[in-house]
């Protein structure tokens, strides 16, 4: 079976006064029909780099400088800015962390959301006004279809990121890349939204990319578990295996320093040293210099290679029972 | 690349505009040319008792009484016009740029003040600006020329007057939104002296956009300057400045002595636009919304 | 122990500036909405010596106002915030210690870009006579070492240091003032996961080492659970709770610190176990029009008449626990 939506050794690269920045380096996965992925790291780890890259919506001075990203089978890189589009909200969806980025403050949402419906085949005004309002109230906005006729500014900040979301579903798209849609909510709604999206994604067999630093969302809503670090994946696994038993490293720091996993007051255990530049990357693997089992074979860098139980690690000395 | 100071990556990427560097090479020689007046020019065109009024009104080219040539031609006191070119040109940097400094201090100092404190110390200064802005400069400088006579003093005490508030809006607008930023709170956490706050931290952080106002308003005051001379409001005419001498070569231009009027035009203009090449490659630079 | 800082009935509000025309219709009589945002509705709450008060709440709810109160940076509308029994302002309006020192969220923005490390960290100190000019760059370097970074650190440019090592020199800033007392707003808030580990326990060492008091204001509750002895939850402008950190994590008196602690994902670890958390139904109300009575009876799954009309008063239910509601949680 064709998976929905298979990358293959993608590579992003930002031309800078100082070379090359290579952003997304040499990045591989798939996503099934229906499937919810998470796809998490800090920042410059290349994770939203990869989801722009998949859409096309990359900018010079980037460019997708190798690699493929295959949809249902068809080649995406290479396409014309007018056939991206033509696949961008029908078949593609992308939410953004900044509702704004999505929405147009001076046009009403329903005049928004007919545009988004007319971009991809013709359909009446009042067909376009009941569809829309019917997305509307799925994802939680009440009194849906008076509010049609409002402005961006008159909804709060979560119920921007809701309308954003709808307008990512109108044209019921196969695949949606969320770029941490929650971060700039507040807890209380972020949680609103983050079982909303779960339920969506269920009802409509809609597939998910979900980008996020924080790793307890993602376990909330993904079932495969993606750690970014550097421009490279190093680890990828079903979530809660991987979370139980981290088997690279980084992986292991992030989650040994979280706050529950410490005595109240005692220190935490933290991952020494600074996220790396990626104008002056360590020779071999990037988190050797911070790697507490580094050896002299880590300058070498370490394939992906399979850990067991449908996971995969990028480390020469991984943990939890894996062999290199 | 990250080591080097804030001045040295600036020069590094003006060097890219070629224009901007070439202009930037004329202003310094102009600077230089016009400091080294004295020593280079073959006349001194104040002292009237080296004037000859035989040789008034030549033409370029023109070999005088007193055995040299006359590059540029005379005017009609008998003047040589290269070396009244270059002694006008230095009282015009000179004015431009005290006049420019005066009113850069006192602009600034006004603007960065009104926003720190902000209220009715605000709404007081701001609105005395704005009103004034709504005057032409030319027009302020005018009256105020007029109104304190010829010489030096006056001349830019009117170019100040009408010049402060372009660099008051400017610093305003700039320390405005310093002020609210997280650095300003830190240092009045601290706390720090108001002064301090507003010399130390605000001022240093608003030069971008005044360092552009600055070239331009330099550029603006020397043209101001030359205007006023020109309508016979500037400097005494025992002093003729650039302006002062097209003003005089004026009545000759339809007799065919252009060279009275044009050469110190064609000097006027080539310093001007000079400077506001510069002026436009620094703000190109300094904005952060050209850049990518 | 004893009260080092005291908050009482402070009050914080914003009224937008009116335009020449808006003034002009307003002593015309025309009716002018003025839109007052209350960020701070008169709060009341001592900071004990060498306690880390944990200060949490959502956007808006006005802890980050209520942190610059308390830091001396915005003057309150109403009451008072002392130290030692002596207030932090001056008459004037102007701070008159420098015993309270404040961290801010943003190490990018809220070091100055031109200043170099050394003397941001040693100006302080030097206008305040902690210092003389002379020995400043010794004593830039003493405090660079506490927050462990290099001396050499002192002549470079904030921008030359990664997040991290900015918000440790931000910390450095505000201890080499000799303070009392340490405002952080959000201080891991902005840096990478695996950056807020190392200024956690940087903060933990710190306290060790100086005893310091501090108020600790995050919206992460896991971070603020670790590192705060007592914690106040405040919501649109009010203090809803306060006790003993263990205490209130493990048994909140008010719905809404429930609800909150309720609403945050945790780390999934087994595949079976689906629904981590459970969101608090409804929106967040607007600063600017907040609901009569309880802020939270729209949201709150116990409100009944007397929620909406009057406004619970804050009262001790057990030892140094106290609540703002009429039908507290029983525990």
């Amino acid at each position: 079976m064709i998976p929905l939506l298979e990358v293959t050794d993608l590579a992003t690269h930002f031309a800078t006064r100082n070379g090359a920045l290579k952003a997304v380096d040499g990045v591989s996965f798939s996503i099934a029909e229906g499937e919810i992925i998470g796809l998490v790291g800090e920042s410059g780890s290349g994770k939203s780099v990869t989801g722009f890259s998949i859409l096309g919506l990359i900018d010079p001075p980037g460019r997708i400088v190798g690699g493929s990203v295959k949809l249902k089978g068809r080649e995406l890189v290479g396409l014309s800015a007018r056939e991206l589009r033509a696949i961008r909200g029908r078949e593609i969806a992308m939410v953004f962390q900044d509702p704004s980025a999505t929405l147009n403050p001076v046009l009403t949402i329903g005049t928004q959301m007919r545009l988004a419906l007319e971009a991809h085949g013709s359909v009446s005004e009042s067909e376009a006004r009941a569809r829309s309002a019917e997305v509307l109230e799925r994802v939680g906005i009440p009194d849906a279809a008076r509010r049609l006729d409002a402005h961006p500014h008159q909804f709060s900040g979560g119920m921007r990121q809701r309308v954003a979301i709808a307008i990512a579903l109108l044209n019921r798209p196969k695949l949606i890349i969320c770029d941490e849609p929650t971060t700039a909510l507040d807890v209380s709604i972020q949680a609103q939204i983050l079982t909303e999206m779960r339920d969506l994604a269920r009802e409509f067999g809609t597939a998910m990319i979900w980008i996020s630093h924080d790793l307890a969302t993602v376990s909330s809503i993904a079932s495969r578990l993606l750690v970014m670090y550097a421009g490279r994946i190093i680890e990828e696994g079903p979530v809660a295996n991987v979370l139980r038993q981290p088997q690279h490293p980084y992986t292991a720091g992030l989650l040994a320093s979280l706050p529950a996993n410490a005595e109240r007051g005692m220190d935490l255990v933290q991952i020494p040293g600074s996220t790396p530049s990626l104008f002056d990357l360590p020779p071999g693997c990037a988190f050797q210099p911070r790697c507490d089992r580094r050896s002299p074979a880590c300058v070498v860098m370490p394939e992906l290679t399979s850990g067991g139980l449908g996971r995969r690690r990028r480390c020469h000395h991984p943990l939890n029972g894996g062999s290199a | 690349m990250t080591d080097s100071t804030p001045l040295a990556r600036f020069w590094s990427e003006f060097r890219t505009n070629k224009v901007a560097v070439c202009a930037l090479f004329v202003v310094i020689a102009i600077v230089l040319i016009a400091l080294a007046a004295p020593l280079i020019a073959p006349q001194n065109p104040y002292d009237l008792g080296t004037l000859v009024l035989m040789d008034a009104r030549r033409p370029p080219g023109f070999v005088g009484t007193k055995g040299f040539t006359h590059w540029l031609g005379t005017d009609a006191q008998g003047r040589d016009l290269l070396s009244a070119i270059l002694y006008g040109l230095r009282i015009s940097i000179q004015i431009g740029i005290i006049a420019g400094g005066i009113a850069f201090a006192l602009g600034v100092t006004l603007g960065t003040f009104a926003a720190y404190f902000g209220g009715r110390i605000e709404a007081l200064i701001m609105r005395i600006i704005d009103l004034q802005l709504s005057f032409p400069a030319i027009l302020l400088a005018l009256v105020l020329a007029a109104l304190l006579g010829q010489g030096k003093g006056p001349l830019i005490a009117a170019l100040v007057t009408a010049q402060y508030a372009y660099f008051a809006r400017t610093a305003h607008g700039a320390a405005s939104s310093e002020r609210s930023k997280e650095y300003v709170e830190a240092a009045l956490s601290t706390p720090l002296a108001p002064t301090r706050v507003v010399f130390r931290h605000i001022l240093p952080n608003c030069l971008p956009p005044l360092i552009v106002v600055a070239t331009v308003q330099i550029a603006n005051s020397i043209a101001l300057e030359a205007t006023l001379s020109f309508l016979g409001l500037g400097l005494p005419v025992s002093e003729p400045s650039l302006g002062m001498l097209i003003s005089n070569g004026f009545q000759y231009m339809l007799s065919g002595r252009y060279w009275i009027s044009i050469y110190p035009g064609v000097a006027l203009i080539i310093l001007i636009v000079a400077i506001n090449l510069v002026g436009d490659q620094i703000r190109d630079q300094l904005n952060p919304r050209l850049r990518r | 122990m004893s009260a080092l800082v005291d908050i009482r009935n402070v009050s914080k509000r914003f009224a937008p500036r009116l335009s020449l025309g808006e003034k002009i219709a307003a002593r015309l009589g025309q009716p002018i909405e003025t839109r007052t945002v209350h960020a701070v509705d008169s709060v009341s709450f001592e900071i004990r010596k060498g306690e880390v008060l944990g200060l949490v709440g959502e956007s808006g709810c006005g802890k980050s106002t209520l942190g610059r109160v308390i830091a001396g940076i915005h003057a309150p509308s109403d009451g008072v915030v002392t130290l030692d029994g002596a207030p932090i302002l001056g008459p004037d309006g102007r701070k008159r210690t420098s015993r309270v020192q404040m961290v801010f969220q943003d190490p990018f923005a809220s070091l100055d870009p031109r200043i170099r490390i050394g003397e941001t960290i040693s100006e302080g100190p030097i206008a305040h006579g902690l210092v003389s000019k002379a020995d400043a760059k010794a004593y830039a370097a003493q405090w660079l070492a506490a927050v462990g970074l290099p001396a050499d650190a002192a002549d470079r440019f904030p921008h030359q240091f990664s997040g991290g090592q900015r918000q440790r020199v931000a910390i450095a800033r505000a201890l080499a003032m000799k303070p009392d007392m340490l405002v952080c707003d959000e201080p891991v808030a902005s840096l990478d996961v695996s950056i807020q580990a190392q200024i956690v326990n940087l903060f933990l060492k710190l306290r060790r080492e100086f005893g310091l008091t501090m108020l600790f204001i995050s919206h992460d509750l896991g971070i603020v659970r670790h590192i705060s002895d007592r914690i106040a939850i405040m919501y649109l402008g009010r203090i809803v709770e306060l006790g003993p950190t263990e205490a209130v994590y493990k048994a909140p008196s008010h719905p809404y610190t429930r609800a909150l602690l309720d609403s945050i994902p945790k780390l999934v670890t087994e595949a079976e176990e689906l629904v981590s958390f459970k969101p608090i139904l409804g929106e967040l109300p607007s600063p600017l029009s907040p609901p009569p009575g309880c802020h939270f009876h729209l949201r709150c799954p116990r409100a009944e008449a007397k929620c909406r009309e009057i406004v619970p008063a804050r009262r001790e239910t057990s030892a140094g626990r106290d609540v703002a509601c009429h039908f507290p949680l029983e525990e």
